[in-house]
């Protein structure tokens, strides 16, 4: 068995200025790297592809490493809304009222076609994507999708969390995104 | 055609229903007797209390939409547990008012599936406890599952029909 | 007169008060959406009014609008855990209506593959019960046997979860030698694990202290609510669609069915684990007696002929296209065919006016119609109780709402 010391990489670190006892970087990169590691999701598991994720955090294909590791159910302490399977109309002002009772910073993550946009079924019944009622960051399309496209959803999310200005919730543009469906 | 346990059944309620009886006809292996709808209850009821066709057990209830002959036709399908044998009886109501009596009487597990009929067809039971939508939303104005309402959302624009051989 | 010069008779008792608390469609521990409205007095739970449709898809619209080949795939997402039962539940309708021949290997190897699938269908909702009265480790020990299976799924029909397995008249493909080292695997390695994990649980004090007598249902009650499956089995009943109406050769094999006494949670968790031995036993039997053959029916009408003879052979063409436009004749008649799903009797009532999509289709879900006597089974429970009453129902949301 040879030695693993060497093949292990403990994150990138982020450019700065650094020296004994110190590092100096900007405060954006710091706190996009610390909440890239520690994304808290929301599992909105309505079908089949509830069950793709349940295989996706078990042992095999395991989301815990990528930071999730605590799942939230309530909505007050989760940073990622995972919208898995088909919303129908019944369901949409529930994942509304999800949506809006999560504190900002809040991303969501379309996992599956019938979230996306429907999928298969088109239907009087089926809301046809949630990007009707909440706003999307990453989709996942697939039915369902693999577990690894799962993951590959969640690792371009923490993409977009590393990157994320911090003064962007606040930024009329984001406002007047809000203000398109209708959140205040 | 009929196997000698049909023709039992059949005897059997013809004995005290002669009247209510239509068709009887066997699809599939499957005796489908056809009645009239007034006294539909009264006959499942006996169907299921008669010692030689104990049908104790209710499979399904369902709604068919005929459109051409204007009737909304109820199907009810029972199975005798203890020798193995089913029968489907089928009732046929007009379509611009069908009313029909509940089975929620003699079967509780009635309840939701004449729910699900009255949500996807409009039959209203009788003396059902509590019939309201249970799959739809409580909005519709329709009764979907109907032939004249289309499968598709009409107000979604993001999906061209012609695409779709629609 | 009490110390406070109040008149003890003549004080009135207050009103009762309940509380109402909703169990609400998004709830970590209801696996499905599904909403229940708990009249509560406390702890204990007096009344509840269940609300379902979250997930209400149409599937018996979308049927009235698909070729009978594109129908497999929406019966698919009826009760997802174990789908190919519901796919193949379907082919058997068609195969019925069309009164097709189907050879017996294709009928050993449905039998295998839907063994497997009733197998993972239990895995989960044992495993949930097992997560719901606290015991995490099981769930992860067999979703990792989970994977096994999805591994089997997709050396066959190329899907893991919605498999779209075979086609009307037997499947699409023999089953590949990678496909029978993985089924071999499978059976090498599952009892394995299923018998640690019901060493973790049968005779743990918790568990039992939890489950027995929690959730109970008479049989009388149950045969009045329809109940079937094991949910019927552990009332009582030994009523087993593969015995009563046997289909695909079931009665070729030789395999007992597991009946509890009380109906209560523990015995559904117990008929539910001996279920899944019986499946092992049977899928051993199939392997062991599986004859040679064809692997899909002679049925031209229905059955995609090989692409090979697609592009050279005339009759071959022809039948490819009517069978895509969907010209040919389909017999007209209606009829019933039900299988022994994860949760019980799941029947298709198809009727074909002769047209190329079906008249009318209904699915007799049994998730749906045993979900109405919850509130009947919680009555008098507290809720903890409750939700362990609902997980081992195994009420799947798809199967429910359709």
């Amino acid at each position: 068995m040879e030695a693993v010391g060497n093949k292990i990489s403990v994150g990138e670190k982020p450019p700065g200025v650094e020296g004994t006892g110190f590092f100096a970087t900007s405060l954006e990169k710091v706190v996009g790297m610390a909440r890239k590691n520690s994304i808290w999701p929301l599992p909105f598991a309505t079908s089949c592809c509830g069950i793709e994720f349940m295989a996706t955090m078990g042992a095999h294909y395991d989301l815990a490493r990528f930071g999730s590791e605590r799942l939230s159910f309530s909505p007050r302490q989760a940073d990622l809304l995972m919208v898995m399977g088909t919303i129908a109309k019944k369901m949409g002002p529930v994942l509304r009222q999800v949506y809006e009772q999560m504190a900002e910073p809040r991303w969501v993550l379309s996992v599956g076609a019938c979230a996306s946009s429907g999928g298969i079924f088109d239907t009087y019944s089926v809301l046809q994507g949630i990007d009707r009622i909440i706003p999307v960051d990453v989709y996942v399309p697939g039915c369902p999708p693999r577990p690894e496209q799962i993951i590959d959803g969640v690792m371009k999310i923490q993409q977009l969390v590393e990157t994320e200005s911090l003064r962007r919730r606040d930024s009329p543009e984001y406002k007047a995104m809000l203000n398109k469906y209708g959140i205040q | 055609m009929f196997d000698p346990a049909d023709e039992n059944v059949i005897a059997i309620l013809r004995e005290k229903y002669e009247d209510q009886v239509l068709l009887t006809e066997k699809h599939y292996d499957f005796l489908t007797i056809t009645l009239k709808e007034d006294k539909i209850i009264e006959v499942i009821q006996h169907l299921r209390d008669h010692e030689g066709t104990k049908f104790q057990f209710l499979t399904t209830l369902c709604g068919i939409h005929h459109p051409e002959q204007g009737q909304i036709a109820v199907m009810y399908q029972l199975h005798n547990m203890y020798n193995n044998s089913r029968i489907r009886l089928k009732i046929y109501l007009p379509q611009e008012k069908p009313v029909a009596p509940t089975l929620t009487g003699v079967f509780a597990g009635a309840n939701w599936m004449e729910r699900e009929t009255y949500d996807f067809f409009g039959v209203v039971f009788e003396g059902h406890p509590d019939l309201r939508r249970i799959l739809n939303v409580d909005e519709m104005t329709i009764f979907p599952m109907r032939k004249e309402y289309p499968l598709e959302d009409q107000t979604r624009e993001d999906k061209r029909d012609e695409m779709f051989g629609r | 007169m009490d110390a406070r010069g109040t008149d003890i008779n003549t004080v009135q008792p207050q009103e009762k008060q309940y509380s109402y608390l909703n169990l609400g469609p998004t709830h970590p521990a209801t696996h499905g959406i599904f909403q229940n409205v708990l009249k509560m007095d406390g702890e204990i739970i007096v009344d509840s009014e269940p609300t379902i449709g979250y997930i209400h898809r149409a599937f018996e619209k979308l049927a009235e609008r698909r070729p009978f080949n594109q129908i497999t795939p929406i019966t698919d997402r009826l009760n997802y855990c174990s789908a190919p039962i519901n796919n193949i539940g379907w082919h058997m309708t068609v195969e019925k209506l069309i009164k097709a021949d189907i050879p017996k290997r294709v009928q050993y190897l449905r039998v295998i593959i839907m063994e497997l699938a009733r197998i993972t269908d239990h895995l989960i909702c044992n495993a949930v019960v097992g997560v719901d009265t606290g015991a995490l480790t099981g769930f992860v020990y067999l979703f990792q046997q989970r994977e096994l299976a999805y591994e089997i799924y997709e050396e066959i029909c190329g899907a893991r979860l919605t498999t779209n397995i075979g086609r009307v008249g037997g499947f699409e493909r023999d089953f590949s030698p990678k496909a029978w080292e993985k089924i071999h695997r499978f059976l090498d390695e599952f009892p394995k694990v299923l018998k640690e994990f019901e060493n973790l649980l049968k005779r743990n004090r918790i568990f039992m202290d939890r489950t027995i007598g929690v959730g109970g249902i008479t049989a009388e009650r149950a045969l009045q609510y329809s109940f079937t499956g094991p949910n019927l089995r552990a009332a009582g009943v030994d009523y087993d669609v593969r015995v009563a109406k046997p289909y695909s050769s079931y009665e070729d094999f030789e395999f007992t069915i597991p009946v509890g006494i009380n109906g209560d949670v523990y015995d559904r968790f117990m008929v539910r684990q001996e279920e899944m031995w019986q499946s092992l036993s049977i899928m051993r039997q199939a392997i062991d007696k599986l004859p040679d053959g064809p692997y899909h029916a002679e049925i031209p009408d229905f059955y995609l002929p090989p692409k090979e003879e697609v592009y050279n052979n005339m009759e071959a063409l022809i039948y490819q296209f009517k069978i895509v436009m969907g010209e040919t004749d389909v017999p007209k008649g209606e009829v019933y065919h039900s299988v022994e799903a994860g949760n019980g009797e799941l029947g298709f009532y198809l009727i074909s006016d002769g047209g190329r999509t079906p008249f009318r289709l209904h699915f007799r879900r049994p998730c749906f119609i045993f979900y109405q006597a919850y509130p009947e089974m919680i009555r008098g429970s507290m809720l903890s109780d409750a939700i362990l009453t609902m997980s081992s129902m195994n009420v799947i949301a798809g199967e429910l709402d359709a």
